[in-house]
């Protein structure tokens, strides 16, 4: 903001020479999902290439996302700003280690869920427009992972907000109406008081780019409300992610609508909540943080306990999977609570495992559904009989999303416990492994209920359920490519740590993110 | 007059909160809306409140010459009042076909995504 009096040099709030065509990578994940909802939209009659374009535009938002993350690592943070403007006069986007590898895996997690989609939404879900919601989904999604301005955060909150209602209420089920209520007004108050907190953002530091705002919150003195914008900050986005005394709206919705939505929320959206946390308060309010680490630190033990406990009292695997993902932010918020650099990549390598692993979840309640009929343990039955490929296909995700070798879940777990003892927070290391064991025994109970117990003898194999049948071959192909890519995290988790560690040290110390942003280095 | 904006928008937030703390889904609704309009007031007041002075720049000059309104808040409402207008229309068709389908607005007895009576898994073989 230009100070009264001063002469204000034009030239210093525009860029003058053309942006180079690389620079365009930071927006392209967001852009592309854009234009490819907007062509849906405009063809939304010839319901045949919806998928096909869908697919096109995911593989190619997977290798924009790539090259991101490539350029990233290789050369630190990239920033470009809006209508040729400088930093903090235009809105900012700006791909860090930590926005490029979450925005990387979302779309490699959209892009499966969408393969996956073929055969599961029927000619009315297309209709409807599964596929544009899908597209406007994963814009929301990617813009909030690699934009710089807290404001454009919000708006980008929005739109996968939005565009996740109507994949939720796609079918009008009963089931689907009475969750969408709960989930659509319960996540209207959160954002309502992201943007409250982002109000009295402005009013207090007079800029919404983040880099501005994470070099000023040092330096703004202790008469600046701080901590209540922090606290605002935690309960806004503790609710997004659904932690613990604010995440009725997730087990009441997530389980209703069609399994790949299911998947596609479960797998993405608590992570966006958890990302916004990482950046307001790892980055921006950091000393504000380590005040409120108490709090954090037992909101993450209930959340943890409670969703594994939720996840043992259930009989629907969409539910138990629904409990699982609470059970998951729980672990993410203890990283944030001991805050070291340890604790944060733990928290951010777990929050990449479990964006495979909780939609290869519900994609494998699909393929169970599709195999033997139903989603619930008291009818599922004799599934390992049936198809022993499904079952090892359980058996690792089962492994994955318990923390158990050689699953993905395992590597982030050991790095929160040994972080967490590091710091003799042992209540958090405690209710990591107790919380582990819990989902072991709830999950282990699927696979002995529903694979490992044999099929009712009295009623023969011919009286299965009418909806019993051959699994999808894109349904099976997808939970593949998921089983696969956590299978690698687990057994070579070198590469994710290295990853999770640089995310996490460029949360911790923000100057190269700031020196991307203001390239003097002078602020503003 | 930032003193009354503040007070009004206090009210609003109170008035907000009570209405969403009802059962009846259609006062949740009316309570969401002044909760939002309480936020778009709260940024408003953030960008000073002056009568009468656009924040227009004299030629020649490259700052305004007196104290004007930041229009920047202005901006932001706008963005937020389309975007909390747009939540509110979606919501109050969804609560009237949630009311059409489940035959009630009470959110005690909307129990179809969650049953009461749902039981325990099986507990062995």
């Amino acid at each position: 903001m230009a100070v009264q009096g001063e002469i204000v040099d034009k030239a210093a709030a525009m860029v003058a020479g053309p942006i180079a065509s690389v620079d365009w990578l930071v927006i392209a994940p967001v852009v592309l999902p854009i234009i490819g909802g907007a062509v849906l939209l405009l063809i939304r009659h010839s319901i045949r290439w919806h998928a096909v374009l869908a697919l096109v535009v995911l593989v190619v938002m997977v290798g924009a996302n790539g090259l991101l993350l490539q350029r990233v690592l290789a050369t630190g943070p990239v920033s470009m700003t809006m209508g040729s403007w400088l930093p903090p006069f235009g809105i900012s986007f700006t791909a860090d280690v930590l926005g490029a590898a979450f925005s990387l895996t979302a779309s490699l997690v959209a892009f499966v869920c969408c393969a996956y989609s073929l055969r599961d939404i029927d000619a009315t879900g297309r209709r409807y427009g599964f596929y544009p919601f899908l597209m406007l989904m994963m814009a929301g999604v990617s813009g909030a992972f690699l934009t710089g301005d807290m404001f454009n955060l919000y708006v980008w909150f929005e739109v996968f907000l939005i565009s996740s209602f109507g994949l939720l209420i796609l079918g009008s089920d009963k089931a689907q109406i009475d969750g969408a209520t709960k989930y659509a007004i319960l996540n209207l108050v959160g954002t309502t008081l992201f943007l409250i907190a982002t109000g009295y953002l402005y009013g207090t530091f007079g800029t919404l780019n983040m880099a501005d705002l994470a070099t000023r919150a040092g330096q703004i003195g202790t008469a600046a409300p701080l901590m209540t914008l922090a606290t605002l900050y935690l309960l806004a986005f503790g609710m997004k992610a659904a932690a613990f005394p604010l995440n009725f709206w997730l087990p009441a919705s997530y389980h209703t609508p069609p399994v790949i939505t299911g998947a596609l929320f479960g797998g993405l959206l608590t992570k966006v909540g958890i990302y916004a946390l990482l950046r307001t308060l790892v980055m921006i309010f950091a000393a504000e943080r380590l005040v409120l680490a108490g709090l954090i630190g037992w909101v993450a033990v209930a959340t943890m306990l409670i969703g594994a406990l939720g996840a043992l009292a259930q009989s629907d695997i969409r539910r138990i999977a629904g409990f699982l993902v609470i059970s998951g932010v729980g672990i993410m918020l203890a990283g944030i609570a001991l805050g070291s650099n340890g604790g944060l990549s733990g928290a951010i390598f777990y929050a990449l495992h479990s964006m495979l692993a909780l939609s290869a979840l519900y994609l494998l309640g699909g393929l169970m559904r599709q195999r033997g009929g139903s989603f619930s343990l008291h009818s599922l039955s004799g599934l390992y009989g049936a198809s022993p490929f499904l079952a090892a296909l359980a058996f690792i995700i089962s492994l994955a999303v318990a923390g158990l070798p050689p699953g993905s879940g395992l590597w982030p777990k050991v790095m929160l416990v040994r972080a967490s003892l590091d710091s003799g927070a042992w209540q958090i290391a405690a209710a990591i492994l107790v919380s582990g064991f819990l989902a072991t025994v709830a999950l282990g109970r699927v696979l002995i209920l529903a694979f490992w117990r044999e099929a009712p003898g009295d009623k023969a194999s011919s009286d299965k359920t009418a909806a019993a049948g051959p699994m999808s071959a894109p349904g099976c192909s997808a939970l593949v490519v998921l089983v696969a890519a956590m299978l690698a995290m687990g057994v070579l988790p070198e590469p994710f740590i290295r990853l999770s560690t640089a995310a996490a040290s460029g949360l911790l110390d923000a100057s190269a993110y700031i020196q991307a942003v203001f390239p003097a280095g002078s602020g503003s | 007059m930032e003193a009354v904006f503040a007070i009004l928008v206090g009210l609003f937030f109170a008035a907000g909160i009570y209405l969403m703390l009802s059962r009846h889904i259609i006062r949740i609704l009316l309570g969401v809306v002044l909760f939002g309009n309480a936020v778009n007031l709260l940024i408003f007041t953030n960008g000073r409140i002056i009568r009468e002075v656009p924040p227009i720049i004299a030629e020649g000059l490259d700052v305004p010459a007196g104290a004007v309104v930041n229009p920047l808040p202005q901006a932001l409402i706008l963005t937020a009042i389309v975007i909390s207008f747009c939540f509110f229309c979606f919501l109050l068709v969804l609560a009237y076909r949630a009311y059409q389908e489940i035959g009630t607005d009470d959110t005690d007895s909307m129990r179809v995504a969650e049953p009461v009576d749902d039981g325990l898994p099986p507990m062995g073989y």
